[in-house]
Order: C-alpha cells, then sequence, then structure tokens
C-alpha cells in the first residue's frame, strides 16, 4: 500500500505492493470486461443453453437425434442399469418414466426412470441468434439513423465551434470577452433542464421524428468553444499576419491555416462529440416517437421492453449494438485515452 | 483519401465569396461576429430561449405545448411541487414521486460521488506505476465507457437475472439466489454499481493525467529525504494532485445528480420508487405519463437547474484554482 501511494517504481525484484497492483488490475479486467465478455459468449447461445441454470461458460446446448419415423428427439445417456452407459433418444415422458428407444433401432421402446439419465450435452455456436435477428429487427435500418447523426453532428460541431474559437482567440472585438462569457455560462444548462422548451422548439421547426431535430441542439458546445479557443491561443498571430500579407481572406486564413494546426484539439474534441453522440438517449428518445427513425440505444430500449423473455435476439442485438464501438476503441485506443486525459490536464 | 480531401476543399470554399464580401464591408473587429454568429444562434436558440420558455411553462398550466395556450398558474407548480407535510417523508408531500427523485439523487450522489472518486484514484495510482501492459490495462478500464447506456443496462440485467450468472456463483458457494432488482436495498446498490462501472473510466484517466503531470524531481527530492511512503503521499502527490481531484469531483457531482439512462432502462425507476431519480421525474411528468404536465416538469427542471448552477460555479472556481 505504502510503495503503491507514492508511485515510486521498483526496478529488478517485486515486492509486494507489485503484487497487489497487479491482483487489483486483473480483478479489475474481470470486473470491467467479464461483463461484456459474459454478454458475447451468452448470445452465441441457443434458447435452450440460454435457460440452463446453472448456466455453462461455453455454448452447449441439448443433442438431438432424428429417429426414422419420429422426427427429432433428443439425447440421453442412460446411467444406471443394465443399459448403463448407452445412448437412447426420449419420444415422450410419462411421470417418473421415459419411452426411449435406441436410434438404431426406432421400433423397439425402452421404459427408462427419469432420474436414471443425463441428457447428452454438445457445443453449437447459435449463430441463428444474429442471422434471423436481420429479419425481425431493421438493424441496418437504425445503424444508419445513429451513424448519420454521429457523423453529420460531430462535422457541425467541429465546423461552427472552431469557427466561434477563431474569432475568440484571433479577433480584437468589443462583444469578445461577454459572448466567451456568454458560452461558458451555457455550461450550467445542461440539456435536461431545458427538456420541455426543446421539444416546443423541435415541433416548431417541424423537427420532432426528424435525425436532424437530435442533431442540432448539442452542435453548440461550451466544451468545445473552450477547448479550441485554448489551443488556438497557442497558435502565433505572425502566421495570420504573414497570409494577411498575401492577400489570402480571413475565411481563407481560418481553413487553411488555424484549422489545419489546431488538429490535436480538434481531435479531442472529435472523440467527445463522437461518444455523446452515439451515446445520446434522453433527448432522442423524446424527440423521436416513430420507430423509422429509431437511433441503435432506441431500438434497443424498445425491444428490450417488448420481449424481455427472448433473450437470444436481446442479447444478440446489444452486441451487434457495442460491436462497432468496440472496433474502433480497437484501433485508436491509444489516440482516443491520450486525447481525453490531455483535455482533463488543460 | 484525394476525393475527400477535394470533396472537403470544395465545400470550404463556399463560404469563400459571402466572406469575402463581408470582409471588405465590415470593419476587422465586426468580422469576428461572423464567425461566432452560427454558435450563437444555436446557443440562443437551444440553450438561452429554452431557459425563458422554461419559465414561461413553470408559471402556467393545462397541457397544452404551446405557451400562448396555457393557463397562467402563477407560482402554483411549484407550490404543488413543494407542498410537503413533512419534506423528509415523500409520502406526505403532493407530489410524491418529485420527492422520492429527489432524496433517491442525494442519496446516490453521496454514494456514487464518494466511491466512484475513490475507485478512480486507487486505479490511477497503480496505472502510474510501472507496470507491463500499462496501455492495456488503461484500455480496460475506460472501455465501459464507450458503451450506450442501454447496452450497459442490459448487460447487467442479464447478469442479474434470477437465473443468471451471479446467482448461479451464488448458489455454488452454498449462498441462496437473490432477486437482485426486486429488492429495493439491493436494486439501489446496483444502481450505484452500475454508474460507477460505466463511468469510472474517464475520471481514471483524468487523475492518471495529473499524476503523470507531477513533476519527477519532486518525487526525487523526497526520496532522497527518505519520506516515509503516507507522508509522500498526504504532502506531495495528494496536494499536486487536487486541482484534478477537484475537477473530478465537481464533473462528476453534475453528471450524478442527472443520472438517468443507464437506471431507467435497469429498473425503470423501480422496486417501487427505489431508483426513480429526479430526471426521470421530469421526463416522466413531461413526456411519459398520459397527461403531459409541462408545468410541472419545468417547475421541477428549474429547481434542479438552480442546484446545478450552484455546483458549475464551484467547478469554474475549482478550474480557476487550477490554472492559477
Amino acid at each position: 500500500m505504502a510503495n503503491m501511494l507514492t508511485a515510486t517504481r521498483g526496478r529488478g525484484r517485486w515486492d509486494w505492493t507489485d503484487w497487489a497492483a497487479h491482483l487489483y488490475l486483473l480483478a479489475g479486467v474481470l470486473v470491467m470486461f467479464g461483463p461484456v465478455a459474459w454478454l458475447g459468449l451468452s448470445s452465441l447461445k441457443s434458447e435452450t443453453g440460454l435457460n440452463a441454470f446453472p448456466p455453462t461458460l461455453l455454448p452447449y446446448e441439448a443433442a438431438t437425434v432424428a429417429v426414422e419415423g419420429r422426427g427429432k428427439l433428443r439425447l440421453y445417456t442412460i446411467d444406471t442399469g443394465d443399459l448403463a452407459g448407452r445412448q437412447l433418444a426420449e419420444i415422450r415422458r410419462v411421470g417418473i418414466q421415459a419411452q426411449m428407444v435406441d436410434p438404431k433401432m426406432p421400433d423397439i421402446i425402452i421404459r427408462v426412470p427419469v432420474e436414471g439419465r443425463t441428457p447428452v450435452m454438445q457445443m453449437r455456436l447459435a449463430t441463428e441468434n444474429y442471422t434471423s435477428l436481420f429479419g425481425r429487427f431493421d438493424f441496418f435500418r437504425y445503424f444508419w439513423n445513429s451513424s448519420f447523426i454521429t457523423i453529420v453532428a460531430t462535422i457541425l460541431t467541429l465546423l461552427v465551434n472552431s469557427m466561434s474559437a477563431f474569432a475568440l482567440s484571433k479577433y480584437r472585438f468589443s462583444g469578445r470577452e461577454p459572448v466567451f462569457l456568454i458560452m461558458l455560462a451555457t455550461l450550467m444548462i445542461p440539456p435536461t433542464i431545458v427538456l420541455v422548451p426543446n421539444y416546443l422548439i423541435a415541433a416548431q421547426l417541424g423537427l420532432t421524428n426528424s435525425l436532424w431535430g437530435v442533431i442540432w441542439p448539442g452542435v453548440a458546445t461550451p466544451t468545445g468553444v473552450f477547448l479550441l479557443r485554448q489551443y488556438m491561443l497557442t497558435l502565433p498571430d505572425e502566421l495570420l499576419e504573414a497570409a494577411r500579407m498575401d492577400n489570402a481572406s480571413e475565411w481563407r486564413i481560418y481553413w487553411r491555416i488555424v484549422l489545419p494546426l489546431s488538429a490535436p484539439a480538434l481531435a479531442v474534441l472529435a472523440i467527445f462529440s463522437v461518444m455523446w453522440r452515439w451515446n445520446d438517449f434522453l433527448w432522442p428518445m423524446v424527440v423521436l416517437a416513430r420507430s423509422e427513425v429509431y437511433t441503435l440505444p432506441l431500438a434497443l430500449n424498445s425491444f428490450q421492453g417488448e420481449l424481455t423473455t427472448q433473450w437470444n435476439f436481446l442479447l444478440a442485438m446489444t452486441v451487434m449494438t457495442l460491436l462497432p464501438v468496440t472496433i474502433i476503441f480497437a484501433f485508436l485506443q491509444k489516440y482516443i485515452t491520450q486525447g481525453i486525459a490531455s483535455a482533463g490536464v488543460k | 483519401m484525394n476525393i475527400l480531401a477535394s470533396a472537403y476543399a470544395a465545400v470550404m470554399n463556399l463560404p469563400e465569396r459571402p466572406m469575402r464580401w463581408a470582409q471588405g464591408r465590415l470593419r476587422h473587429g465586426r468580422l469576428g461576429w461572423v464567425f461566432v454568429a452560427p454558435n450563437l444562434a444555436v446557443f440562443g436558440l437551444f440553450s438561452f430561449l429554452p431557459i425563458v420558455i422554461d419559465l414561461v411553462y413553470a408559471g402556467t398550466g393545462g397541457s397544452q405545448l404551446l405557451p400562448s395556450e396555457r393557463p397562467y398558474v402563477g407560482v402554483e407548480n411549484f407550490a404543488s411541487l413543494l407542498d410537503c407535510t413533512n419534506h423528509f417523508d415523500p409520502n406526505t408531500c403532493t407530489r410524491d414521486l418529485f420527492w422520492h427523485g429527489i432524496w433517491n439523487t442525494l442519496r446516490f450522489v453521496v454514494f456514487q460521488v464518494g466511491l466512484m472518486l475513490g475507485f478512480s484514484l486507487l486505479t490511477a495510482l497503480v496505472l502510474n506505476r510501472k507496470i507491463m501492459g500499462r496501455g492495456f490495462f488503461r484500455a480496460m478500464f475506460f472501455y465501459p465507457v464507450l458503451l450506450s447506456p442501454v447496452v450497459v443496462a442490459l448487460i447487467w440485467k442479464w447478469i442479474l437475472q434470477r437465473e443468471g450468472v451471479l446467482n448461479a456463483g451464488f448458489m455454488a458457494v452454498g449462498a441462496s439466489p437473490v432477486n437482485w432488482l426486486l429488492d429495493a436495498n439491493w436494486a439501489f446498490f446496483w444502481s450505484v454499481f452500475i454508474s460507477i462501472w460505466a463511468h469510472m473510466g474517464f475520471y481514471t484517466l483524468i487523475l492518471l493525467a495529473g499524476l503523470q503531470a507531477i513533476p519527477a524531481e519532486i518525487h526525487e527530492a523526497a526520496a532522497m529525504d527518505a519520506t516515509p511512503p503516507l507522508r509522500h503521499f498526504r504532502r506531495i502527490t495528494w496536494p499536486l494532485l487536487m486541482p484534478s481531484v477537484l475537477v473530478v469531483f465537481v464533473l462528476g457531482l453534475i453528471r450524478a445528480v442527472q443520472m438517468f439512462d443507464e437506471i431507467y432502462v435497469l429498473t425503470g425507476g423501480g422496486p417501487g420508487t427505489a431508483t426513480t431519480f429526479i430526471v426521470q421525474y421530469i421526463y416522466k411528468t413531461g413526456f411519459a405519463d398520459g397527461v403531459r404536465q409541462y408545468g410541472l416538469a419545468a417547475a421541477a427542471s428549474l429547481l434542479l437547474a438552480s442546484v446545478l448552477l450552484v455546483l458549475t460555479l464551484l467547478q469554474l472556481k475549482g478550474q480557476r484554482a487550477k490554472n492559477g
């Protein structure tokens, strides 16, 4: 504990604080990622596998066998009696007795006590959870809606916020300080506070049940303006002066010089914006009422309300929803974590 | 990539002419207004105007959406929200759900923010050590932050359900299974736990960056003086980390007061009212109930806004302490 608190980095031999730290991290991985891994594993189980209690780690399900003239029957291993060790298929259960047949001799019915047998399990990935999902659930439409909102909103956020950050950092005008303070003040007006009036405004503008209704309200973010302005303040004014000498227009200076130089700060804002937009829930739920404009989280939420018992589809759908984010994170992990850390330090 | 670049250039060239025209007509400073105009327009329309409309809604009744059609009721909405025989017992209030929401939110904030700060700090301290695969562990702790709240809720619903893996584990060690989300106290516990699970990675990153910003020389000087580790932490690491801790504390607080998404999907606010928080009251009153009581929802929003105002001022003060 002591060493751990002071962050002195031991070299060479491991002392107990190293063990404690690694133990903590391993437990952390289990708690943070374990639930997601469990979701992924479960989503590949068939309905019978999902109903099994206690659950198995891997996707097992009861094996069946096709018996001539009797269709598909469940396969059991007999534990006791003369037949011990043989695999029989069950035709029906009568009380504590089961009528069973040997798959190779379908005409001879054998009666076996129910306790004296165990189901034969086999491993199988229930990919039908995913394949039949697309028929029941318009995944691509919701995916498109979510992607459209995320991408368009992020582009607009970057554009609108960087324009105002440019003016607030590079121009001297009478309104500069008040404007900046007003923008910071909106930090105090989170979307939850203005839920009702924003709904009215969206309705008046004809934006309800439209993806644009989700996009516009969050486009101007005080965090974004602040982040970009702080960064642009560090760019030397001489660059702008040199461009003006060359008769470049102010707009050209903004997008040809200032924007490319602000790329690191823009990247951080883009990461934040994508995170906010992809996961947004309450405002889309208020403004989007028709299911064809639902985003992925909304669709998932309404799906889970309807089908609480159909876990096999629900799990597959949840995996499909988290997969895009997970793939992006796997590739850009380093940049995302560093970007957010750098924003926190400022 | 070339196509993208030229498309980008083409789009960004579009405002060139109007902007040049504006530049010719306006003095240099005035042009600044042109650049801030889009931002101000969106802020005005979706942040400032709504606050004014909130006031109008809060002062009017009925279930019409258009403010002009709503009858004026004065402070009736506020009065009805605040009307209680005993404010500590929500069941004696006219709007009992509002008060359940307030007390639940308060309880939630105390536990969630405190525990999350503790775990984030511990994780940041561990991750600040020289550890093999540090980037991997950092990513693992951060990963849930990226998940949509609905996904978070469903992941845990699957684990916590009666025949779920957690109960299987419990039975394997001889304990009896629990209906985690049907018991008021357990549902509340899991609300706190899951919101920490989903958000602590973000705060860990900020604290970790704060730890790494402490100059190594200071640690070395202390090591030279053979400072005992606990004192080293209390006298050096903690005070130098304080600004980051403050930022995390206030950000976490503002977030916790507005907790809604994950818990709403996971429990629906139940069992009973055990996990109904203040934002859920606003959503339910304004949008989910059969009769949409916009006035009450707006009044409750304004009460929440006043709390958030105080918290945000705290944050700005903290930010100033950090930068100055």
